[in-house]
């Protein structure tokens, strides 16, 4: 990502948590799932996120608990590195590169072996040739990560491709192929799609891409393998899972059903149904209690035991494609867009949480593939956000297409959209782009093949039926104050009056199909600019009817900011497959703003979304981002926007302390910690506003939330306690210099402490016994713990502290 | 968990009356009471003091009836033949009848024997009535005359004898100007009813008539309107209003119902006129615009209507001798059934602690709403498609709503499994499909779902055409209709044209908006495509 001054693209979350199966912590209290460049940690019980784990500098490919300790994780990703993680505080413990280039599924796999090997092989050194010479051994490894699985213990590796099924036992170091005729009688398919492995016995379910269930047995034979099979699914067989004591095998797929099988008693089986969108992957927590399944809509439910759903954790929807625009909810500033099939997602951008959908097919969702169903292709909204339009479409192959326009009005006693009116077929062909006109009184929807206004009222009916040359319009846009509407088509930009229905004028410029139409905002409402097919922008002046300027750009997405006269351009430039956004004002001649290389690929959606509290940067690059932001979504579907980086400090800063304020309870004592905190800030920000910003107290933060969060009965002594709590009240120095030089210091120690944990790591992991006694390691990280703020409370100068008490 | 979303039934704009204020008014009428009279009941009148006793004449007897009694208060028997025209005075003591033995009889309300007999009319007499000074009686006769009597003396004061037929009905206007008009019109013998259908106004102060109001049918009503200045006559299958004023000009001639209007009646505050008619129609006019608001439904032929003062009730004689009651629900009521609709005694088992409230420190235990999934619906959730088809076939849901039917078949198109659902049927089932094809392929609403379900019947049962008679013939109509059909798309595509072309040059410059064309096109060229497929 290149820098252009004090601006930069970040990401802005949004990304998948669906992509890797996620992991349950071993007290089921947590979830860690991989999202995008990070992991993320979520709890079961509230479905809030806690915290993100960030480090990574490619996408997560894979998270694993430490089997030698459960309060760490490991996560691997595609820039090549293994990270260790104390996902419960979400400190980066330790990092190792896995070598060159690593696919995200070699990572994986290597993570993996990795895991299984330090259990076994202490040696550092020996890990990575191991993990080496293991991923050589099963070359031909299908891509997906389900599909390759540990068995009983470690003992031996499964892997499915295609149709071969291959086990490899560590100790014999020897493999086994079984293969599959590729069809059967009825022209099902039998190649494999997930593998499971029975924790306590030698069985191995295996999914298919007919919805059977395989179980292997006896596999250690060349010859006398035996399987047997468990159909209910009708398509695809996902994920495949065995609860912890091998009691029960759990099967998913496209169905959204999950399904709990009996092991050795196959025909009695159990049904999850209504699930929401197609499994995933299923996860079971190590005591068996929770069931995790994540599903094809970017969500994660929880579920107790098979019966009941407890939580959902959900992203943001990304569908097929995204045929709606982005939109921004008047009234919720949350960005509005299709998510899952037949709803529209309100996706809030400051909390980077999915806040409801809305059903707008209101139809049973047949889960099957292959089946045309209804989707939303448009909606907009009133500039108040009092009305909803929607589009839905479903075309069947030689059916005709069937249309609604549903019009919907918001409720202020439910807080939600209610359907107004349905208007079935509203035109014979798509509709092209539907706006509504912005100001109160007269308010319309542009439609395709003709255009058609629809007028207001307790229901709506059609106004007024337009056409143009029995050509067909490709945009529509209304001017700020609604007296104008532009509407190309194709080669034309025509414009009308809404209030007479009247075609005012037409405006022509050198051939070329029109793809964007934007009118100017404020001081700049007499111009209309457009950008064509054949790489122009063009800015007419609506006074003179005449081109004003135009210039030669591969314009690939054009919009305007609502609250100025701003307008955004992404261009795609030819030889390099990079993006360049222009920010310019339609009356002045040199852009406000340019970025090069923004993303890779080509930018299809962008919407200016308006700031919740208006910044007063003075600066003239980065004066647009002032009203509103600018979010877009990249070919891969990530949300990214552009920031400043004071804006950033202060998120950054923001978000910690919500992080604190959300884990400590409202009690009277926290009321008084509050206070102190509040006036430590202030204190500081007196002093020094960059270190204000930078360290709100983390070390502090953690000891109170150990106190507070851990049971009264599970606590040191409090006489141990005492002296860590304090210190966390404290103000650790007042001189700025003497905190520097305490950075350094503590920079220091941290890698010391470092080496040193590695070195009492070795040590505890060497002795077998040790390793396997999960109590011995627990007590020792505990110590390490206190170990460490004892050193830390032993280094620090209380000198002040007596001063204070004498006052 | 999302639950189960149950398929939608598309709700189409309603083609059935509107609600407005008169029908608000006119249906705010209890279940009507039936009372068995001896013959046709011929009149009805209202006692004009309180508390409103009616006289209802029928066969050879007058019944008086209380307001709220069913049982008759008083009845007057001594008629030697078929009664007529039972009439209050405007004091409600005195009764007035004629008969068909040509005497017209006196009573007193209480009294049973007739008080004064008047005799000089040679046929029966069909029309008696009170002058307004209540001293004088005028009776109208088959015998052509019309005539004027003295109460206390029984003596004829005076006799018209303009008419040339019977004369079935009279009214006297108010006698402030002490001119005593009658009014009388002639009706033509039964048989032919193309006699002189005349209405004449007579002056109490002159033997000759005044006004002569021809109103081209027999005439068999008549009522004149408070202020005296209108007069509405019913004769025939018309109702027609006369401004006296302008000399008897026609103002309005009223054709709605389609038998002869039998009675007309004005609501008490005079905004609304009644006409009742063999038809078994009672309608409602708005007397400013003439059109029909309101229209009740009766069981048998209509001969005689009242309104009670101030509509309390509304009173239907008929020909098969019931007498038809309906009184006006009190303000409590009417709000109570429109509160409460229809609750069945069970009803008190489910709202069981419903309107309970929880108090401060109570602990809520809320249990989950139960979805309630109608038959059809609770098929399609356990896929059952051909189950689900045939619960949607019920007769009931085939018949009465068939857009249940529809949303049905189209969800299960939607879910590409129509055709499972289609197939597999013996022959009364797929003769029931065909008859609900019939039904309703053409039905503009339905035809884009039903036509593609009607290829897949066709595709399926393509094979085994020829073994059923029944299915056989069900087919051949469907093709007949399919015919029909597409002729009468086609003369709809050419009205269309050449209204385009009207329209064309009418707006010359306008675009001229052409979306109705094509949507008929693709209509046809659908069914057309059906056709090639039924042959």
């Amino acid at each position: 990502m290149v820098e252009h001054g004090d601006i930069r693209v970040v990401h802005r979350g949004g990304s998948k948590i669906n992509s890797r199966e996620p992991v349950i912590s071993s007290d089921s209290r947590l979830l860690l799932c991989a999202s995008g460049e990070c992991v993320k940690v979520f709890s079961t019980s509230t479905e809030e996120c806690i915290h993100d784990l960030r480090g990574h500098t490619g996408l997560v490919t894979g998270v694993l608990l430490r089997p030698s300790n459960h309060l760490q994780a490991y996560s691997c990703s595609a820039d090549g590195t293994v990270r260790l993680w104390d996902f419960t505080d979400g400190i980066l413990i330790k990092w190792r590169s896995v070598g060159k280039a690593c696919v995200c599924v070699c990572t994986c796999v290597c993570a993996e072996l990795f895991q299984l090997v330090a259990v076994h092989l202490p040696q550092s050194g020996d890990r990575l040739v191991e993990a080496r010479e293991l991923s050589a051994v099963l070359s031909d490894v299908s891509s997906n990560p389900a599909a390759i699985a540990f068995g009983r213990g470690g003992e031996y590796i499964v892997s499915a491709k295609g149709l071969q099924l291959e086990v490899y036992f560590f100790k014999k170091q020897k493999s086994y192929r079984f293969s599959l005729k590729e069809n059967n009688k009825k022209g099902r398919k039998n190649t494999f799609t997930c593998v499971a492995s029975h924790p306590q016995d030698d069985c191995i379910a295996t999914g298919h891409e007919d919805g059977k269930i395989r179980l292997w047995r006896n596999f250690s034979h060349k010859k006398e393998y035996t399987y047997s099979t468990l159909h209910w699914h009708h398509s695809v067989v996902s994920s495949l899972c065995f609860t912890p004591e091998g009691t029960n095998l759990l099967s998913g797929g496209v169905e959204s059903v999950l399904v709990q099988w009996r092991y050795n008693q196959e025909s009695q089986k159990d049904f999850l149904p209504r699930l929401g969108a197609a499994i995933t992957h299923i996860v079971v927590s190590p005591d068996g209690a929770l069931f995790c399944t994540s599903h094809s809509d970017n969500k994660i439910t929880i579920i107790q035991s098979c019966v009941k759903v407890s939580a959902i954790i959900q992203g943001l929807v990304k569908g097929e494609s995204l045929s709606t625009d982005l939109m921004v909810d008047p009234r919720s500033k949350a960005m509005v867009l299709n998510g899952k099939p037949g709803h529209l997602q309100f996706y809030s951008l400051q909390r980077d949480k999915l806040l409801f959908n809305l059903d707008i097919v209101q139809q049973e969702y047949i889960h099957q593939s292959g089946l045309q169903q209804f989707e939303v292709v448009k909606a907009a909204f009133t500039a108040s956000g009092n009305w909803l339009a929607s589009v839905e479409e479903r075309k069947q192959k030689d059916a005709e297409l069937e249309l609604n326009l549903k019009l919907w009005m918001f409720d202020e006693q439910s807080q939600s959209f209610v359907l107004n009116t349905t208007i079935s077929a509203p035109h014979e062909a798509r509709i092209t782009a539907m706006c509504f006109c912005q100001s109160t009184d007269s308010q319309t929807t542009m439609l395709a093949l003709t255009f058609m206004a629809v007028d207001d009222g307790p229901s709506w009916s059609c106004d007024f039926v337009g056409a143009y040359h029995s050509l067909v319009p490709e945009c529509c846009t209304f001017s700020a104050d609604g007296s104008l509407l532009a509407v190309s088509f194709q080669e034309v930009v025509t414009v009308w009056s809404p209030s007479s229905w009247e075609l005012l004028t037409t405006l022509s410029q050198p051939p070329g199909a029109i793809r964007d139409l934007c009118f100017g905002k404020l001081s700049c409402s007499k111009y209309l600019v457009g950008t064509t097919a054949n790489n122009l922008l063009c800015c007419w002046n609506l006074l003179t009817c005449a081109l004003e300027w135009s210039t030669s750009m591969n314009t690939s997405l054009l919009l305007a900011d609502p609250l100025s006269e701003n307008m955004a351009a992404f261009l795609n430039v030819h030889n390099v497959d990079q993006i360049v956004v222009f920010v310019f004002k339609p009356n002045e001649p040199r852009p406000l703003y340019s970025h090069k290389a923004v993303c890779s690929g080509n930018v299809t959606r962008a919407v200016f979304a308006p700031r919740e509290e208006m910044l007063d940067s003075c600066e003239e690059s980065s004066q647009w981002l002032n009203h509103s932001q600018l979010y877009f979504l990249t070919q891969c579907m990530d949300l990214m926007t552009f920031t400043t980086k004071a804006e950033e400090a202060r998120q950054m800063a923001a978000s910690k302390q919500l992080v604190i304020d959300d884990s400590i309870a409202m009690t009277p004592f926290h009321l008084l910690l509050g206070k102190h905190r509040g006036q430590q800030q202030q204190q500081e920000s007196g002093q020094d506003s960059l270190s204000a910003e930078r360290t709100p107290l983390p070390q502090g933060s953690a000891a109170i939330k150990e106190l507070l969060q851990t049971p009264a009965h599970i606590l040191p002594s409090t006489s141990f306690l005492c002296s860590m709590f304090v210190q966390s009240l404290l103000i650790s120095v007042t001189d700025s210099r003497s905190e520097t030089k305490h950075v350094e210091e503590e920079m220091e120690s941290e890698k010391e402490e470092d080496s040193e944990e590695e070195e009492i790591e070795s040590r505890a992991v060497r002795p077998p016994e040790m390793a396997r006694c999960g109590q011995a390691t627990e007590t020792a990280t505990l110590t390490k713990a206190q170990v460490k703020e004892l050193r830390r409370v032993k280094k620090l100068d209380h000198g002040w502290l007596s001063s204070v008490l004498d006052l | 968990m999302a639950s189960y979303k149950p398929t939608k039934i598309t709700v189409y704009p309603k083609l059935g009356e509107k609600v407005t204020q008169d029908t608000v008014y006119w249906k705010n009428y209890k279940a009507p009471i039936q009372i068995k009279e001896f013959g046709a009941v011929t009149n009805i009148n209202f006692s004009p003091v309180a508390p409103h006793n009616f006289a209802v004449t029928a066969f050879t007897r007058i019944h008086i009836y209380g307001p709220f009694s069913h049982e008759p208060v008083k009845s007057f028997t001594r008629f030697k033949d078929t009664a007529y025209c039972g009439r209050f005075r405007s004091d409600g003591q005195l009764l007035v009848a004629g008969c068909e033995d040509s005497v017209v009889r006196l009573f007193d309300v209480n009294g049973k024997v007739a008080l004064r007999m008047y005799k000089g009319h040679t046929k029966a007499v069909h029309v008696t009535d009170f002058t307004s000074d209540s001293y004088q009686i005028l009776t109208g006769s088959d015998d052509y005359s019309c005539r004027l009597w003295d109460i206390p003396n029984a003596t004829e004061l005076n006799a018209y004898q303009e008419h040339t037929d019977y004369i079935r009905c009279g009214h006297l206007f108010s006698s402030e100007c002490n001119r005593t008009s009658t009014f009388s019109q002639f009706v033509s013998k039964k048989e032919h009813r193309s006699y002189d259908h005349t209405l004449k106004v007579f002056d109490g102060r002159v033997d000759k008539s005044v006004m002569t109001l021809d109103h081209g049918q027999p005439v068999e009503s008549l009522l004149l309107y408070p202020s005296e200045g209108l007069l509405v006559s019913a004769g025939g299958r018309f109702v027609k209003v006369w401004d006296l004023l302008k000399k008897g000009q026609p103002l309005v001639s009223l054709k709605n119902h389609h038998k002869t209007v039998t009675c007309l009646c004005l609501s008490s505050n005079g905004e609304r006129l009644l006409s009742g008619s063999l038809d078994r129609h009672v309608k409602v006019y708005n007397t400013t615009s003439y059109k029909v608001v309101h229209n009740f439904d009766y069981a048998a032929s209509i001969l005689s209507l009242a309104l009670a003062p101030n509509d309390e009730s509304i009173v239907v004689g008929m020909t098969n001798g019931i007498l038809n009651l309906k009184h006006r629900k009190n303000a409590e009521e009417s709000k109570e059934i429109s509160g409460q609709q229809r609750r069945r005694p069970s009803y008190r088992v489910f709202v069981k602690g419903k309107n309970y409230f929880p108090k401060q420190d109570d602990y809520l235990v809320s249990k989950p709403v139960k979805q309630h999934l109608a038959k059809y619906d609770k098929q399609l959730k356990k896929f059952n498609v051909s189950k689900a088809l045939d619960t949607a076939l019920e007769a009931w849901t085939r018949l009465k709503k068939p857009e249940i039917t529809v949303a049905v078949i189209k969800e299960l198109d939607r879910r590409g499994t129509l055709k499972n659902a289609l197939a597999g049927r013996d022959e009364q089932g797929l003769s029931r499909l065909l008859y609900f094809l019939i039904g309703n392929l053409f039905d503009p609403r339905f035809a884009p779902v039903l036509v593609t379900a009607a290829e897949m019947i066709l595709d399926i049962y393509q094979s085994v055409i020829g073994q059923s008679s029944v299915v056989d013939r069900q087919l051949l109509r469907l093709q007949e209709m399919l015919e029909r059909e597409i002729d009468y798309q086609q003369e709809l595509l050419e009205v269309l044209g050449m209204l385009d072309t009207v329209f064309a040059s009418s707006l010359p410059r306008k675009e001229v908006p052409c979306s109705a064309i094509s949507k008929s096109n693709g209509l046809t060229q659908g069914e057309g495509r059906l056709q090639l497929q039924a042959t």
